[in-house]
Parts: structure tokens; sequence; C-alpha cells
């Protein structure tokens, strides 16, 4: 008899934690479809360790500076999360999910869903590039630990926030691999300063409250960037 | 007509008061202008640097609320008014950094030693060059529109970070930085005298008006080219 849908269920219901469901569903769908594939891992890691293996040619047993280490490993980490989570949106538009997403979900569960998405990737990506470096880089030693996680975990939150709502711009543009990284580099530069200075400290093993004024720029510059993006998603989000 | 009159006269005027009014250590005539600590006569700089920076930010701060109302109404007109005015604050923003630099070269030393100011203005470029590539990456108008506008608001609220935030952090050589013995430099603080304070704010709204003026060209011409693509320029409200 009931062959026909009932359409209500999918309207978007007013319970008090729909939205915080649909979200954890949108997080849930990507984690499922991420390890079926396993096509941003994969190509992940094998970026990690060529950019890696490049570097060490560089130095060729050179005794590098602290603060050509701590650029260089937030070059490998933005390059990496640049080849990386472009795949967020542009994967729902090749797949040709996108309509069937915007039909089921409210575009603010669609955006943090990806952002929490983007956050856990990058978070590995940055403990792998982290293990690889302290073995393989001899001159690397963290002297703070207390500065050098926190500049991981809130770098690390920083980075997603900005190349989430990009990504989702880059997915309805036609030049799409090249694009990416020319739009991100400027909106992430105030970031990139900020984390590379507080690698810095903690590679001098400064005292936590000498890096405050970084950590409080990069507090401050994730939850300005996540509001805007999570008001202006609708306009990017919906065609 | 008249407009671009008063507007060309008035920048002549500036022009040549800033460049030909003596600076001397102790003013005694009206048209003396007085002698800056450590800038001398590279002072003169401050009458065509900072106006065009102050443009530059009017310029985008004019892009990004014509950029909000496109999204709102989605007229074509506003989205129109909205990469005029990126342009002309590109070109700004463009000419302060070479007015800068050259200024950089006699009172630093070098043209470019990425001072914190010199970063921030690199990556303004960065930003409104990143904005016009995007503007040429996708082909439907409504779609270009909406993406431009979404990307100048989000590059606009990370730009404080850098125009207002860092260089009063981070120890900059630039005038008004972090540890300047003059504070927050001869400007803001309104240390400069009468006369230089009044050719100063001369210039700047010389310059604002000088914008204003190439603006409203730019956007007429663009009106022409809608009309040729026939394209109405209001569908929403």
């Amino acid at each position: 008899m009931t062959l026909i849908p009932n359409f209500d269920t999918l309207e978007v219901s007013e319970e008090p934690f729909s939205a915080l469901r649909s979200t954890a569903a949108v997080l849930k769908k990507d984690f499922a479809s991420e390890l079926r594939t396993r096509y941003a891992v994969n190509a992940l890691i094998m970026f990690v360790v060529t950019t890696m293996s490049i570097i060490l040619f560089a130095f060729g047993g050179e005794s590098v500076s602290s603060e050509v280490l701590a650029g260089l490993l937030w070059i490998v980490i933005f390059f990496a999360a640049m080849s990386g989570l472009s795949r967020t949106f542009v994967s729902e538009e090749e797949r040709g999910t996108t309509m069937t997403l915007q039909l089921l979900a409210r575009p603010g569960s669609v955006y943090f869903g990806k952002l929490g998405f983007n956050v856990v990737l990058i978070l590995s990506l940055s403990l792998l590039i982290v293990v690889l470096y302290l073995i393989f880089i001899s001159n690397f030693v963290i002297r703070s630990y207390d500065i050098f996680v926190a500049t991981i975990v809130l770098g690390s939150v920083g980075l997603a926030s900005a190349s989430t709502v990009i990504a989702a711009i880059i997915a309805k543009a036609n030049t799409r691999g090249t694009l990416y990284p020319v739009l991100s580099f400027p909106i992430l530069l105030p970031l990139l300063l900020a984390v590379i200075h507080a690698t810095k400290l903690s590679m001098e093993g400064m005292p936590f409250a000498e890096a405050m004024s970084d950590f409080q720029l990069l507090l401050s510059y994730s939850v300005v960037v996540i509001t805007a993006s999570y008001l202006l998603f609708d306009f990017i989000w919906k065609d | 007509m008249t407009w671009k009159g008063i507007v060309a006269l008035w920048l002549t005027l500036v022009i040549i008061a800033a460049l030909a009014l003596p600076i001397v250590s102790s003013p005694q005539h009206w048209y003396d202008l007085p002698n800056i600590r450590g800038l001398e006569q590279r002072a003169r700089i401050m009458f065509f640097h900072v106006p065009m920076a102050w443009v530059t930010v009017i310029a985008f701060l004019v892009s990004m609320i014509y950029g909000i109302r496109y999204l709102a109404r989605k007229n074509a007109i506003d989205d129109v008014r909205s990469v005029s005015s990126a342009g002309l604050g590109f070109l700004f923003c463009f000419l302060a950094t070479v007015t800068g630099s050259v200024w950089a070269k006699f009172n630093w030393g070098s043209f470019w030693n990425w001072d914190p100011r010199e970063t921030s203005i690199f990556l303004l470029l960065l930003i409104y060059a990143a904005y016009f590539v995007l503007r040429t990456a996708v082909e439907n108008d409504e779609k270009r529109g909406t993406l431009a506008a979404v990307y100048s608001i989000i590059a606009f609220v990370t730009v404080p970070f850098f125009i207002f935030i860092m260089p009063r952090v981070v120890p900059s050589l630039h005038p008004g930085s972090k540890g300047d013995p003059e504070g927050s430099g001869p400007i803001m603080q309104m240390r400069i005298d009468p006369n230089m304070a009044v050719l100063f704010f001369a210039s700047l709204i010389g310059f604002t008006a000088l914008f204003f003026w190439m603006w409203s060209v730019r956007v007429r011409a663009e009106k022409v080219n809608l009309r040729r693509l026939n394209i109405p320029e209001r569908t929403g409200g």
C-alpha cells in the first residue's frame, strides 16, 4: 500500500538535537566513504612520504636551523592539506550526490560535518608528518611539548576552517586543482605565520606564556573564519 | 564634468603643495612644514602613500558591501559595482606598495625586507589577485558573482589580522608600529602641526573623491556592457 515514500520524514524536524544528529550523520557518511575508497588517505600518505624524502635529499645530512625546520614542517602540512582537503566537496560534485545531500541535510549540518571530517584528516596528517620529522631529522627536537601540542591542534583546526569553505567554493569552479592553493594561501597566511612562530618557540624550549599571543591569534582566527563560513555557506551550497 | 574638474584641480594643488612646501626644523610662516624626527624630507610620502592605503581599504570595504547586497538581492548591477571597486582597490593597493617600497629604499636601505607592514600589503595584493583568478574560473554569471562575493567577505574578515593586529604586535620599522618611540605614528596621535594636518586631510579627501569618480566611470562603462549583453540590471528587490 505504501510504496510512495512518506515525505514528511524527510523534512527538517525541529527537535532540539536534530541539527547535531544530522551533522553527525554527514560526518559518519564521509568516514564510511573514505574507509571504502581510501582515496584521500592513500594519496596523502604517499604525498607526505614523497615530500619528506625530497626534504631529506635536499638537506644532504647538513644541520639546519630551527627557524627553517619550523617553516618546512608547516610547508609540508599546508601542501598536504591542499592536496587532500579539496576532495571533500569536489567528490560530491563528481559523484553527483550534491543534490541528494542538499535535499537531506541542512546547509549548516553539511558544513560542520565536512569541517569535522577535515579537522580529523588534518590532525592525523600532522601527527604522521611530525612522527616522520622526529624520526628522520635529528635537529628537530621539541623542548616545550605543551606549546607544540597546542600549536598542532589549534593550527589544524584553523587550517581546516579556512580550507573547508574554500573547498566548497572551488567545487563550483572550473580549474579546481590549481585554484585551491591560490585561493587558500592568502587567507591562511596569518595562521601560517603564527604557527611557524609558535613551533619555533616550542623548539627553543620557551615557557607556555611566551606563545600566548600566537594562540590568541589562532583561536580568534578560527572563530572568525568558522562563523563567517557558517553564515555564508548557504550561498555557496545552494545551486 | 564639473565633478571631474574639481577633483583634478584639488589634487593638482595638493600635489604641488605636498612637494613644494619647505620642511624646516623651526616653522615660522604658515607654509613651513615642521620637521619630523627620523623622517625629514621623506615625510612628504605621508601625503601620497597614506591616502592610497586609505583608499585601498575604502575600495575593498565598498566592494564587500556591494558583495553582501548582491548575495541578498542578486541584482547584476551590485556585482558590477563590487567588482569595479575591487579592481580600483587593487590598483591603489599596488600604488601604495610601490610608493612604500621606494620610501623604504631611502629610509630603511632596501626596497623590500619583509617588514610586517610589507607582508600585510603583499597579502592584500595576493587576496585580490586570487579574487580575480576565481572570477575567471566560473562561467555562470550568477554563480560567479555569488562565489566572488563570498570569497571577498571571507577574505575581508581575515584582513584585520594583518592590517590592524599583526603590525602592532610584531616589532616593525613602519611608523606607528610596536616599539616606535613616536607612539602610534605621526598621524594617529595627531602630533603633526595644523598646516600639515590640513594638507594631509586635503589629500585624503582628494584621493577619496578621485576613487569615487573613477568608480562611477567604471560602473557606467559596465552598465553599457550589461545592456549590450542583454542582462537586466535588476531582477530582485
